[in-house]
């Protein structure tokens, strides 16, 4: 009843300032594509999207908040934080199997943050914005520090609106060994405006959304454009879900999805608070491929990741959506498992060679699977410090030949303190394979650096790969206009190309582990060898031995007692 | 006659419910305590252990059904069974076989997990001396008006608990702990459960006032599980927790039971371990003791009769975009890769640091070496044999 209220209220504010043709203040839209994969898996991606015209960086203490959550706000504006883009993610993304994500992400924790200029002390501030995030969002944030993060010089640029891009404003560090479970979804929720009890965030069961291939949940803000002309900024808050359900373990081995089997859950209404709600579904492979039910005449055309695709729009906000049941549960079912997948043009592997456990080699190679055009990758690689790379064995090299890197910053590490940094801007030829190799050699960790689970191994972060590749359709570059959310997340300046970031597998090494029963072990035997060589040599030299008689049998007792008595000797 | 019986029988009544009212007043302001408090923590890793995760979460399922908020509970687990990947049901953790109660639920919030729950972080969560940057939902808020919940469960031995394989906490800390928190003010009655092997051991050292303790087995007694699921492949919880959990469900906020229930929770023969308990150290009787005084967090509610005039509501001044402001200049988005500007980017420069302590240690030794080849050579060319004077 009560968000009931503040849906009405809300609503006649919306429409007071339509009238008055101001921009709105606050706007808020909630958005699922679902995109059936190839390979029978179905992939859903979740967005939010809460904009809110204000200014957190003029000193005026913002304290009225409505749809932006006051925790994030208040992040915001006590850290003097520019962007802020953090991710959790389990599982890794196949990108040979399932195309791009809209949104991509590495495997575990990912944090990246650009801090305004007026910051003096980037690295404590760093640092206690970590603390901060990791109360919010229940992970253990508070292990990102120095020996993880990096200050990249050319990737990561702001995804949103400015002017000047310093990187001594960056920081970036990712944590591949954090776990993702409802710990982390349940705050997530708490920050969206109709919470999970109305909306698209109904579906979102985490019994269902863990029991998946991919689960990716993401928080982005930054500040955008209002309009055309650009001159008032406005704050976006994107929070992002990325699952793809597998075939055998979500739908039994049969073809056929439908909201229930995805979420255990069906859709009753709109997010009150929202002023658009809509799903839609990729039907470019209809229909042939699958048919959709219940059917919908509105059809949306978009050109997202170098295609364009044609997508079904179910649009919650309208009541006739819901059909005379009052509940929206979509079905796809595939009638034939023909046909290609577009491959993508861009596809990043990495994986450690060698034998033994003092030495080694990472190998990350890199396809570009365009026919006839190359185009160049910005490769970022941050290595632990207890990896020591020798730099001088760096090779890159594609199709058997050297190609040498037109931009190469290499920060080395030190012991303890940082991590090592590598980036190259990579051009990679067109219909080859890149292959980047570095030999490494494995440090000994003192004693107490150990986890409580050494031999699982340790982790190495993601590669990241960024770049602009060249695609078939024209993408769109106005900004401004009227899109799904999905095709506006990274900004597009040009027509001919678009920007997307692949990350590789992280790596688990084993570094060389101690034996950590040994301190007992030691003391065990070298306290027996003491006392029984000690003990026996001491007993020998200082005791004296003396002949015992031994005890005498009743009989002769009493015999001897009866001698005594006689004045006789005894026995 | 019949009216002063029935004028004498009236007045006892009302005697009789004044007594009971005072009565009931006094019991509802007898514990003392404002808020409630409650330290959840499971100090056992890998799989194997999934009955600790279970008894913690099943402990947190309890408190905050009856009504201990998540702000006002610390709970740490060492591993994370949910989401492991040996478990085939994900997101969830089961209590009872067959999958029947799952204790993880929909909306639960850890504060500590992983790698972060150890000795230290503990040791700081309940004495208050932590980073000043850590968030509010990793602390310990709790004032001298506060009754605190502490649970404990894992692998443990006679004086000690082994947090996480790798570190142990021992009795005679953790009682210094507790007494740094009763000189700090910072708890009204403390209750600590601890379900491990010998767990009888670890209050033996309290001496601090105001501390209850239950364990779930005395010094030389192991602890044991309860029943394995096939499907998960491990044992689901412990068994005095099981018992604890069964009791619990039963109680609700408004129930009346008190700690002498509590201490009967699994005798010997459901138990197989004899549970201890230890009160010696609390000031009030334990049967005056209700249970929701400390797993619950029941509010105390004052009726008054005065009325009290409210403010008129503020009125909220739309912020409108300042127009009058300068023109300012055109935003842009930030071309996310641009080739030709990352290729002649100029290198940072790096400020200049004195020399390190090799590098100097080296010129040193340079400069000693030069100049006593240089004194050597001086003291060489310099002296001449003495010519002997004829």
């Amino acid at each position: 009843a009560c968000s009931n209220i503040r849906g009405v209220f809300l609503v006649f504010f919306f429409l007071e300032r339509k009238l008055w043709n101001l921009p709105l203040l606050y706007d808020f839209q909630e958005e699922l594509v679902i995109r059936p994969l190839h390979s029978g898996d179905i992939y859903a991606s979740f967005q939010f999207r809460t904009v809110w015209e204000t200014d957190f960086t003029r000193g005026n203490k913002v304290s009225h908040y409505r749809l932006f959550p006051k925790s994030l706000g208040q992040v915001i504006s006590k850290f003097s934080v520019r962007e802020l883009h953090i991710s959790f993610t389990q599982g890794y993304w196949r990108t040979m199997q399932w195309g791009q994500p809209f949104q991509p992400a590495p495997p575990g924790a990912e944090l990246w943050v650009w801090f305004q200029d007026s910051v003096t002390d980037v690295d404590s501030t760093w640092k206690e914005l970590t603390n901060v995030l990791s109360g919010i969002f229940c992970a253990s944030l508070n292990f990102i520090d120095s020996t993880n993060t990096v200050q990249p010089s050319a990737s990561f640029k702001p995804l949103g609106i400015g002017n000047v891009t310093d990187h001594r404003f960056l920081r970036y560090a990712t944590l591949p060994r954090e776990i993702v479970c409802t710990e982390n979804l349940t705050p997530w929720k708490k920050l969206l405006p109709c919470g999970s009890k109305a909306g698209l965030a109904v579906l979102l069961k985490s019994e269902k959304l863990f029991h998946s291939s991919f689960h990716s949940q993401a928080v982005h803000i930054r500040p955008m454009c209002q309009d055309w002309e650009c001159k008032t900024t406005s704050w976006e808050l994107r929070q992002t879900l990325n699952v793809v359900f597998d075939l055998h373990t979500s739908a039994q081995g049969k073809r056929e999805w439908s909201l229930f089997k995805m979420f255990s859950r069906t859709l009753t209404e709109a997010c009150p608070l929202a002023s658009s709600s809509k799903i839609y579904i990729d039907i470019t492979d209809n229909p042939e491929q699958f048919e959709v039910s219940p059917a919908t005449p509105l059809l949306s055309q978009a050109s997202v990741l170098g295609d364009r695709r044609t997508f079904s729009v179910y649009d919650l906000t309208q009541q006739i959506t819901f059909g005379t049941v009052r509940s929206l549960n979509l079905l796809i079912r595939w009638k034939s498992s023909e046909g290609d997948m577009l491959r993508p043009l861009l596809h990043g592997e990495r994986y450690v060679a060698g034998y033994g456990l003092q030495t080694g080699e990472i190998h990350t190679l890199m396809y570009n699977y365009h026919p006839y055009r190359s185009f160049p990758v910005l490769l970022l690689d941050s290595v632990p410090w207890y990896l020591r790379l020798y730099i001088h064995t760096l090779t890159v090299t594609s199709k058997g030949k050297d190609n040498k890197p037109s931009y190469i910053h290499y920060q080395p590490s030190k012991d303890r303190v940082r991590p090592h940094l590598l980036e190259m801007l990579v051009q990679l030829p067109p219909n080859s394979v890149t292959e980047v190799t570095v030999q490494f050699e494995r440090a000994l960790l003192k004693w107490t650096e150990y986890t409580p689970d050494p031999n699982h191994g340790f982790y190495v972060g993601s590669s990241v790969i960024s770049s602009l590749v060249p695609s078939i359709v024209a993408m769109d570059t106005n900004s401004t206009r009227e899109r799904p959310l999905f095709s506006s997340f990274f900004p597009c300046k040009e027509e001919s190309s678009y920007f997307v970031r692949v990350y590789t597998e992280p790596l688990l090494v084993n570094l060389p582990t101690p034996d950590f029963s040994m301190p007992y072990n030691v003391i065990c035997l070298t306290c027996t060898v003491v006392a029984v060589g000690y003990g026996s040599l001491y007993n020998l030299l200082t005791r004296s031995f003396q002949i015992e008689e031994p005890n005498p049998g009743l009989a002769k007792r009493i015999a001897n007692v009866i001698r005594k008595m006689r004045g006789v000797p005894p026995l | 006659m019949k009216i002063l019986t029935l004028w004498s029988l009236f007045s006892t009544y009302l005697l009789a419910s004044s007594l009971n009212i005072e009565n009931h007043a006094a019991q509802f302001f007898s514990s003392g305590h404002t808020n409630n408090w409650a330290v959840l923590v499971c100090t056992s890793r890998f799989w194997f252990n999934y009955r600790h995760v279970a008894n913690t979460l099943s402990v947190y399922r309890s408190v905050k059904r009856l009504g201990i908020p998540d702000s006002h509970i610390v709970l740490m687990l060492a591993d994370d069974m949910a989401c492991n990947h040996r478990n085939p049901k994900p997101a969830t953790v089961f209590s009872h076989k067959n999958m029947e109660l799952n204790v993880y639920g929909d909306d639960v919030e850890v504060d500590y997990r992983g790698y972060e729950v150890t000795v230290e972080n503990f040791l700081r969560v309940l004495t208050g001396r932590l980073p000043p940057s850590t968030p509010r939902s990793k602390r310990l808020l709790s004032d001298d008006r506060s009754n605190i919940l502490i649970y404990l469960t894992g692998h443990g031995g006679n004086g000690f608990l082994k947090f996480q394989d790798s570190e142990e906490i021992s009795n005679v800390e953790l009682a210094d702990a507790f007494e740094q928190m009763w000189q700090k003010r910072r708890y009204n009655e403390l209750l600590f459960i601890i379900d491990t092997c010998q767990g009888a051991s670890m209050y033996e050292r309290f001496y601090s006032p105001n501390l209850m303790a239950l364990a779930s087995s005395q010094v030389g007694e192991d602890s044991l599980s309860h029943q394995p699921d096939l499907a998960i492949g491990v044992h689901l919880m412990d068994r005095y927790t099981f018992y604890l959990l069964e009791f619990l469900e039963d109680i609700h906020p408004a129930s009346k039971t008190n700690m002498n229930d509590l201490f009967k929770v699994c005798p010997k023969s459901q138990c197989v371990s004899t549970p201890g308990h230890r009160t010696d150290l609390f000031l009030r009787d334990p049967g005056s003791v209700l249970i929701t005084d400390f797993f619950g967090s029941v509010r105390k509610v004052e009726i008054t009769m005065e009325t009290i005039n409210l403010t008129d509501p503020i009125e909220q001044v739309e912020q409108s975009p300042v127009n009058g402001e300068l023109q300012k200049e055109r935003n842009s988005y930030v071309d996310q890769l641009p080739v030709s500007e990352i290729i002649h980017q100029k290198p940072k420069q790096r400020d200049w640091h004195p020399p390190d302590g090799f590098i100097l240690g080296l010129w040193t030794l340079i400069l000693l070496v030069f100049f006593k080849t240089l004194a050597f050579q001086e003291t060489a060319v310099g002296s001449k044999p003495p010519y002997r004077v004829q």
